[in-house]
């Protein structure tokens, strides 16, 4: 279990950033998985320090053109589409 | 929250977040075209799409544009850079983030200088941050919040953006404005912006208005005053006239408010260009919700040593002050001359093989007289500046005057598309001889005997009717000053 406690409001505050509507009960199950969750990263505090790789910097490619996908190949995974768009609810 | 008091003088404060498109031929993390394209999602690959698995590689000439830019506005380009992951649920990006720069941006501290009428004034840019656009959205059958769907076009998505965030230096709409036009000078200078581009300029501003007796002699404003004024960000701006207007509107409306003592709502506000006003917004994530992390599928950068090779050439104020030590240019022909980098380079040429008075007068007059008065810019005839020059030829070389070389060439040219040559010979300008205008001289006077006695008289008019009649007989490519000058020593 977490030292930091969750509260539900922020589990509806953060659901709410990703546009997910919860139920109450929903909002209690999460409450205490969030918890759980972040008992598991105060886990990974208590792993020593290693030696890492050396950073890399500077990975750069050119300005050069490289060929992408076709419009029907953009769109193959898309549930619904119109006029070579993809096609979503109202977002407001 | 404290509110500017309800009685005295009140002032407006504004700061800029200015988003520029750096004008690349790829995506700033993927090798996609950033071309306009015609179709919609046809230059999209599974970087920009967000696809699973796929990861982004840093685009070099992004990163050599912004180091160009931090050089031209006297940023500080630190040692070490890096990316980081703005996070928020909208479909403009498919992957439910943005990459973009938080703690570390390749530019901090610059400044620009600009005029504002007859003042100079200096902005303080706190930072310039690269970024990757959002696609482009569509709201079907309805405005953005009564649409019955969406669509979503990925061509624009991954554009590297250059986020340039301002001081609130700014006091009034028209100041946001010729900082604006100064700003895309620059850029346009560097070869890092397109201005003809659709949306290569976006604006938010952070609009606020607090007491007069707030502001400083200096006319800095403390920053505790300024955290307390409540302020609101205007978005959707995308033009310098768009900046002054929606400006003008956001303070007038939040001064009303004030003076009929209601509280100014902290809240994000629309510009809507149609109706002229702004609208309020659904609130907006505060900077915690983006939960801004590290980007980790890209390493730091570190430009140090790079940026000493990354030249940028000579910048519009330099090239106004060189214009009018060399070409010897009175302050606003100069101004005119390096407003854009084309013009200016127009200039040089013509300057350098014709003479610099008449190449000026070519330029800053004519040629932009008489665009402005159509409300075309030189971007409009960028193929047909060869004519110019070869109109500017044949007035240099007094084979048509320059009264008509302006109004009958240069006006067909640009209302009708005619080449010069064509013109002159279709309307029949070449400069008429000196015999042939003796000889309309003297037609001239046998013709209007009661004109020529008027003249003996003394009465001034006479002469310019009669230089009337020369010029009529001479299809008006006689030069009147010539003609006046004939006439007076055939009447002598």
């Amino acid at each position: 279990m977490s030292e930091t406690p969750v509260d539900p409001d922020q589990v509806r505050h953060v659901a709410s950033l990703a546009r997910v509507s919860l139920d109450e009960e929903e909002v209690t199950e999460f409450t205490e998985q969030f918890a759980d969750i972040l008992g598991y990263f105060e886990t990974l505090d208590e792993v020593p320090e290693v030696e890492r790789e050396p950073e890399l910097t500077n990975v750069m490619r050119p300005d050069e053109g490289r060929a992408g996908l076709s419009q029907e190949e953009a769109l193959q995974n898309a549930p619904d589409t119109e006029d070579g768009h993809f096609k979503g609810p109202r977002v407001s | 929250m404290a509110q500017a008091q309800e009685t005295g003088e009140l002032a407006v404060i504004i700061g800029l977040e200015v988003h520029v498109q750096l004008e690349t031929d790829t995506k700033i993390f993927c090798g996609c075209s950033t071309a306009a394209a015609d179709e919609p999602n046809t230059n999209t690959c599974p970087v920009c799409l967000g696809l699973p698995g796929a990861l982004p590689v840093l685009n070099e000439g992004a990163v050599e544009a912004a180091v160009k830019v931090g050089k031209a506005i006297d940023a500080t380009i630190p040692e070490r850079t890096r990316f980081h992951r703005k996070n928020y649920y909208y479909p403009d990006l498919p992957k439910n983030f943005q990459i973009s720069q938080y703690d570390a941006p390749i530019c901090q501290d610059g400044r620009l200088e600009f005029s504002v009428g007859d003042e100079r004034r200096t902005v303080g840019i706190r930072r310039a941050h690269l970024e990757e656009d959002p696609g482009s959205l569509k709201h079907k059958g309805g405005s953005i919040d009564t649409a019955e769907y969406t669509l979503v076009d990925y061509n624009r998505a991954g554009t590297p953006l250059l986020e340039i965030v301002t001081d609130p230096d700014f006091r009034d709409a028209a100041e946001v404005r010729a900082f604006l036009a100064k700003l895309e000078e620059v850029l346009e200078y560097l070869g890092v912006f397109d201005a003809g581009r659709d949306g290569s300029l976006r604006v938010d501003a952070n609009l606020s208005v607090v007491a007069e007796s707030e502001v400083g002699a200096d006319g800095s404003v403390d920053a505790d005053v300024l955290e307390a004024a409540n302020r609101t960000e205007v978005k959707n701006i995308s033009s310098h006239k768009g900046a002054e207007k929606a400006l003008a509107y956001e303070a007038q409306r939040q001064k009303n408010a004030i003076e009929r003592g209601r509280a100014v709502q902290q809240e994000t506000r629309h510009w809507d260009e149609s109706r002229g006003i702004t609208v309020s917004m659904r609130s907006k994530e505060e900077e915690k919700d983006y939960r801004y992390y590290r980007e980790a599928d890209l390493p730091p950068l570190e430009v140090a040593d790079w940026k000493e090779e990354i030249d940028i050439p000579e910048l519009p104020d330099a090239r106004r002050e060189r214009f009018r030590e060399e070409y010897g240019l009175d302050v606003e022909a100069a101004d005119k001359l390096t407003a854009t980098k084309q013009v200016a380079d127009f200039y040089e040429e013509l300057a350098a093989e014709f003479d610099a008075d008449l190449a000026a007068t070519w330029v800053a007059d004519n040629l932009l007289g008489e665009l402005n008065y159509r409300d075309m810019q030189v971007t409009d005839i960028d193929g047909r500046l060869d004519e110019v020059k070869r109109l500017v030829e044949l007035v240099a070389a007094e084979e048509i005057t320059a009264k008509n070389a302006r109004e009958t060439v240069l006006r067909s040219m640009l209302d009708d598309g005619r080449d010069p040559d064509t013109v002159v010979a279709e309307e029949g300008l070449g400069k008429t001889t000196g015999d042939e205008v003796q000889q309309a001289v003297e037609a001239a006077i046998e013709e209007n005997p009661g004109a020529v006695e008027d003249y003996h008289a003394g009465e001034d008019g006479a002469i310019n009717f009669l230089v009337g009649q020369v010029m009529q007989k001479t299809g008006g490519s006689a030069d009147p000053g010539d003609v006046n000058q004939l006439l007076r020593e055939a009447l002598e």
